[in-house]
């Protein structure tokens, strides 16, 4: 860009300056309020943190360190931790990126390289919209379309397959199949964020040169060949960024994992028992919730400020490398 | 790692007779329908939650849904008009809130802040904000809204929508006014127009079809959203009241509310609203994709 944008968009331009009053005076203000706009973002991002601590402190104050490792949820006797939130939180994530991940980079992989021409706007566009669809209806489907179906055709017949057999028997088992549970919370984020991780990761499929793809088949390899040796190693790292910001979507997520969790407050090692995450934890004790609960709450949403941001951070780094290079 | 380096790897693997082994193939083709099984799932994920949606919510289209507040508790009838109104107000104030503000401050970052730090940073925790936890900003608004006024409010619900809203403004307006060339800025101030003048005139101009698309997708995007409503403006059963203090109705909380409750008439009006919503921010994310169409050819 030339130097006399650079006047425009950095200083005041003299010619400006030299005008009478009105003029002037509406492009300071036009100045001070694009730079108290932009100010905000930074107030309101420290007032959620600054809000969340404040209401957190006094849990952290009561319970100190013991709050991140007690597995206790007792509104009764007011103890509270928040081991099962937390691991809750972290093995739906999980689960979500497990499943998501190579669903997302299938579809990514089929847009850029395999889909005929015609069929791609209308496909690329399905896989859109299922960003758009709000996160409470998923919940629903997870809840009355999924949850029957995935009780009556996983976990019944895989919880009589494995009962008994030691580790399996404990990880897929299901005391009381009725469908909800943390790997359906999973497998609900997975599709959540699947078209997130999907559009990014097509994106940076198509920044790739075609003189890159074209020489590779040119000397005669498969469709598999070009993806696993000259798209995968150039796309890789905002591929993996791609995929913390999915995974930044799926830990934060709030009522999809309502519907289809379970939120039970026990501490289970099988994926088909219901839990809590930290998210559904909030959701569904805040209304009623007053005293040290609320701390206790406003307490794992600190948790969850930590966890995501760190997240979304390292996400941000890597994708905006890519970018720049 | 370089194209290159590449080749040498692709053939040690090449075939010696001309033909292709059958590990490669097999590979290959293992690829090609995972790859196209991937996508299918995901199109018939959509597909079932419409159909779900239609073949649930239908039933209750009736006239009365857009006539009458929601029932109490175990009571038949009743609609969720309320509800609806309430929905469109709540979006109308996060809109109305976000859409001065993001645009300013995509303005600041794409025609002031060029080469700052601050912008640098302000620019990062704004794509930070823009996938943050939305109960987050629910907890957020409680605080500073709710506890204080000692009553849950249309307005706070109001404030937390715009609070989701305005980072995809601040995206998509600084995206957009990035696009539009150097030479009509220069224009412009040849013409002796002063910045903000300059800004107003030529560069908003050229990109409102950009940036009106960003406030749809906000619009779309907080349509829906249930987590921040559910500590701000809670629900409410009556009619709607222009005096938002207190509980108002709203589209999310109620769906939330009713699908999980006990009662048939309730659940079967949680099914409408449902299908009424999901069908309203579908069809805003097309016309948003429609509108951005012809500036954006890329």
């Amino acid at each position: 860009m030339s130097a006399l944008t650079e006047t425009i968009a950095l200083g005041r331009p003299r010619a400006a300056a030299a005008r009478r009053g009105p003029s002037r005076n509406l492009d300071t203000l036009f100045r001070a309020g694009a730079y108290g706009a932009a100010l905000l973002v930074l107030i309101v991002l420290a007032g959620i943190l600054g809000s969340i601590l404040y209401g957190g402190w006094p849990a952290f104050r009561e319970f100190g360190f013991g709050f991140l490792t007690s597995s206790a949820w007792n509104v009764g006797t007011e103890q509270y931790g928040a081991l099962v939130a937390v691991i809750g939180t972290v093995a739906s994530a999980f689960l979500a990126l497990l499943i998501g991940v190579p669903v997302s980079l299938g579809i990514a992989i089929f847009l850029t390289q395999l889909c005929p021409g015609w069929a791609r706007r209308p496909v690329a566009m399905t896989i859109e919209l299922l960003a758009a669809v709000p996160s409470i209806i998923y919940g629903m489907w997870g809840l009355f379309v999924f949850a029957p179906l995935f009780a009556r055709f996983v976990q019944i017949p895989v919880s009589n397959v494995v009962e008994g057999l030691p580790i399996v028997g404990t990880l897929f088992y299901a005391r009381v199949p009725s469908g909800v549970g943390v790997l359906t919370a999973g497998i609900i984020l997975a599709i959540m964020i699947v078209p997130f991780i999907a559009s990014i990761a097509r994106d940076m499929l198509e920044q790739i040169p075609t003189v890159l793809r074209e020489s590779a088949y040119g000397i005669g390899c498969t469709t598999w060949e070009v993806v696993r040796h000259v798209l995968v190693p150039q796309a890789a790292v905002s591929i993996i960024g791609a995929i913390m910001l999915g995974l930044g979507r799926a830990l934060g997520e709030t009522m999809a994992v309502t519907f289809v969790v379970g939120n039970a407050n026990r501490l289970s090692a099988s994926i088909f028992d219901p839990s809590s995450t930290i998210a559904s934890r909030i959701a569904n004790e805040f209304n009623e919730a007053d005293g040290l609960q609320l701390n206790a709450l406003m307490a794992l949403g600190c948790i969850l400020f930590v966890i995501t941001f760190v997240v979304l951070i390292i996400a941000r780094l890597l994708t905006r490398r890519v970018k720049a290079a | 790692m370089d194209a290159s380096s590449t080749i040498p790897s692709t053939r040690s693997t090449a075939p010696r007779r001309g033909r292709v082994r059958p590990g490669r193939r097999i590979a290959d083709r293992s690829l090609r329908v995972a790859c196209a099984s991937a996508t299918f799932v995901g199109a018939l994920v959509l597909g079932s939650i419409l159909v779900m949606l239609i073949v649930e919510g239908v039933r209750g289209f009736t006239p009365a849904l857009f006539a009458n507040p929601t029932p109490g508790p175990g009571s038949e009838g009743g609609g969720i008009a309320n509800a609806i109104l309430g929905s469109l107000v709540l979006t109308g104030i996060g809109i109305v809130i976000a859409t001065p503000v993001g645009v300013m401050a995509g303005t600041f970052l794409a025609e002031y802040g060029r080469g700052s730090k601050l912008a640098a940073l302000i620019r990062f925790l704004n794509d930070i904000l823009l996938s943050a936890p939305s109960i987050l900003i629910g907890l957020f608004v409680y605080t500073l809204m709710v506890r204080p006024m000692g009553t849950y409010s249309g307005w706070a619900g109001g404030v937390a929508l715009a609070i989701i809203a305005v980072p995809v403004i601040v995206r998509t307006t600084e995206d957009m006014l990035r696009l539009v060339p150097g030479t009509l800025r220069e224009a412009g101030a040849a013409l002796g127009a002063p910045p903000s003048k300059v800004i107003m005139s030529v560069t908003w101009r050229a990109a409102s079809a950009g940036i009106v698309t960003g406030i749809i997708l906000a619009l779309a995007r907080i349509a829906g959203e249930t987590a921040p409503l559910l500590f701000t403006a809670l629900n409410n059963n009556s009619w709607f009241s222009p005096d938002l203090m207190g509980g108002v109705a709203n589209l999310p909380v109620m769906i939330y509310q009713f699908a999980l409750s006990p009662y048939p008439n309730w659940q079967g009006l949680a099914w409408a609203g449902a299908l009424l919503i999901t069908g309203s921010i579908l069809a805003l994310s097309i016309v948003a994709r429609f509108v951005i169409k012809p500036q954006t050819a890329r």
